[in-house]
């Protein structure tokens, strides 16, 4: 009956949403009384997730998966549920989780939930609430399987500390050869940079920085927060920065602690896929930017002026409070 | 190459959202709606294999009647038949399970849906529809070329991307990159013409269970109004971000 989460890692380390979904199903287990199961792949010592209220951690380590590979990913998965009884799966919101969790669901016959924010309205029966329409508006769903699969938002929930005594066990799946005919032949990963999807913060820039060479200042300002760059979808367009910077409706998502645009105006297109940030800040010389609508922070100025100076008075600040 | 590309009917991006019914249902009253655009974008690659490589491509909806604009304006686009499963598509598994019918029946050789539709934001079927079908799949695909039955497509991963190779029949999960915006295509008045007389099959739904239900909606609460700070007191953003927002 435990409350099966996985805890998702890249390179032997856990990412840290593996931590918030922890916390989350642990929230879950104590008002249901049952524990937490987390799977890992490819993890030696899964024993960071102790703090997070996991009690048992099945760890897989086969040279079979070191390559991502979905329809394996969610067997593994699906037996480790299988072996727990689990009623709940829970998965957090990066892209191979979104990429794992509907296979889980059909091969569980469990109804599926995705882009869930904050802890279940009720649990029997089973309702959560999820963003829906583009951010424009949260549905609530109910789950009506006996199992049930959560994909938990990212920063919807946070991060939870409770100590607990984390059993370890190797657990050996069978693989199916036949969910191996899907290979990686390589990849592309920006090192070094922190990426959209794990960041706290995002500097995103927009048509209003004027060109690519201007994208200086906004990559300092982001160095000086450990934020991560993005850049609207005509910055994109026109070539001043990679596809994969792009945030918005058919761009990457962003659900970021503080988001801070530049010089973007704020297309409707542009807010649908920024708008389950918390905190939004812009800058911008046009104080009609329909930006300034959705934002909780303004400041209407020429960016060339302002974000030297903001990245200044940052590293002033963390110099003071680090 | 049988190609059947999932269409999903949603409204336009800039329309107003609003609920009616207690909030349980959503008011599609005086809304646009549009082909969803992930959707779209493997609409375009799709057409782009038929012109090609001599591909048929099939469009399909769950859907009621109202459907059938969307789906013509993708024959007027290029595709060659339509088929409209008759039923509310009540989920996203329910929709899976009807679409995989139709996968069955037809012996489509690639599936190209959107990775995830404007209105719900599930992003499950194209997974449910590769589960239930045994297909394998590739999620949020960026870019998909197709020699015989050899695949190479390219995913976008967090921080990156990622190639990878498969085998036919597949299901895809698209998204913009497989073709880019400048690429779509409006229908022309030839195209408009043509869909006229192209098929447009309506089947009945195969019975299957919903495993969800949405039980009423939520629009967020008003926003307060933006606090604006002077660029003269950038000290006072960096305040109210750390004390208030607490963010930095």
């Amino acid at each position: 009956m435990s409350i099966l989460i996985y805890a998702e890692s890249a390179e032997g380390k856990f990412k840290k949403t593996a931590f918030e979904l922890a916390s989350y199903a642990k929230k879950i287990a104590a008002e249901t009384g049952t524990t937490v199961t987390a799977v890992t792949i490819n993890i030696s010592d899964a024993s960071a997730l102790a703090a997070y209220g996991v009690d048992k951690a099945l760890n897989v380590n086969t040279d079979k998966l070191k390559a991502f590979n979905a329809k394996a990913y969610a067997d593994v998965i699906k037996q480790a549920a299988v072996k727990e009884s689990s009623k709940f799966v829970l998965f957090s919101s990066n892209t191979d989780s979104l990429y794992i969790a509907p296979l889980v669901a059909v091969g569980l016959e469990a109804g599926y939930a995705s882009n869930v924010v904050g802890l279940p309205q009720s649990i029997s029966p089973l309702q959560v609430k999820r963003h829906a329409f583009s951010n424009k508006a949260f549905t609530v769903t109910e789950i009506t399987t006996d199992v049930k699969v959560l994909a938990i938002g990212k920063n919807s929930f946070g991060l939870v500390e409770s100590a607990s005594s984390l059993a370890q066990e190797d657990f050996a799946p069978s693989l199916n050869d036949n969910d191996f005919t899907v290979k990686v032949e390589s990849s592309e990963k920006v090192t070094g940079k922190v990426t959209i999807a794990d960041a706290e913060i995002v500097v995103s820039g927009g048509r209003g920085l004027k060109g690519p060479e201007n994208w200086g200042m906004l990559e300092d300002l982001a160095s000086a927060l450990g934020a991560a760059t993005a850049c609207s979808k005509p910055v994109s367009d026109l070539g001043w920065r990679p596809h994969s910077e792009h945030v918005g409706q058919t761009g990457k998502p962003v659900a970021a602690n503080l988001y801070i645009a530049l010089g973007i105006s704020g297309a409707i297109q542009h807010i649908a896929g920024i708008n389950s940030s918390k905190v939004k800040v812009v800058i911008n010389s046009d104080a009609d930017a329909p930006f300034f609508k959705v934002a909780d922070y303004g400041v209407v100025g020429d960016v060339f002026d302002i974000v030297p100076k903001l990245t200044e008075k940052i590293k002033a600040f963390k110099a003071q409070n680090s | 190459m049988k190609i059947l590309v999932c269409i999903s009917h949603v409204p336009d991006t800039t329309a107003k959202i609003n609920f009616t019914n207690g909030d349980t249902e959503f008011d599609a009253n005086g809304v646009q709606f549009v082909i969803n655009p992930n959707d779209e974008f493997g609409l375009t690659r799709a057409i782009w294999f038929k012109e090609q490589a001599g591909a048929t491509v099939t469009v399909v909806n769950v859907g009621g009647p109202d459907a059938e604009a969307t789906l013509r304006k993708a024959l007027a686009i290029g595709a060659d038949e339509a088929i409209r499963v008759n039923a509310t598509p009540i989920d996203g598994f329910f929709v899976a399970k009807q679409l995989a019918e139709v996968v069955k029946t037809g012996g489509y050789d690639l599936v190209i849906a959107g990775k995830e539709s404007l209105d719900y934001n599930g992003a499950m079927v194209p997974g449910m529809l590769a589960g239930l079908t045994g297909y394998d799949f590739v999620n949020g695909c960026i870019k998909l070329d197709v020699t015989g039955s050899d695949v190479t497509a390219v995913r976008e991963i967090d921080g990156g991307k990622e190639t990878i190779s498969a085998k036919l029949p597949l299901v895809i999960a698209g998204q913009k990159g497989l073709v880019e915006e400048k690429d779509l295509r409006i229908p022309n008045m030839r195209g408009i013409m043509q869909a006229r007389t192209k098929a447009l099959t309506i089947l009945e739904p195969v019975a299957a269970n919903a495993t969800t239900k949405a039980v009423k909606f939520e629009k967020p609460a008003p926003k307060s109004a933006v606090k604006l700070i002077s660029p003269d007191n950038l000290d006072e953003l960096v305040n109210l971000l750390h004390n208030e927002a607490k963010v930095i």
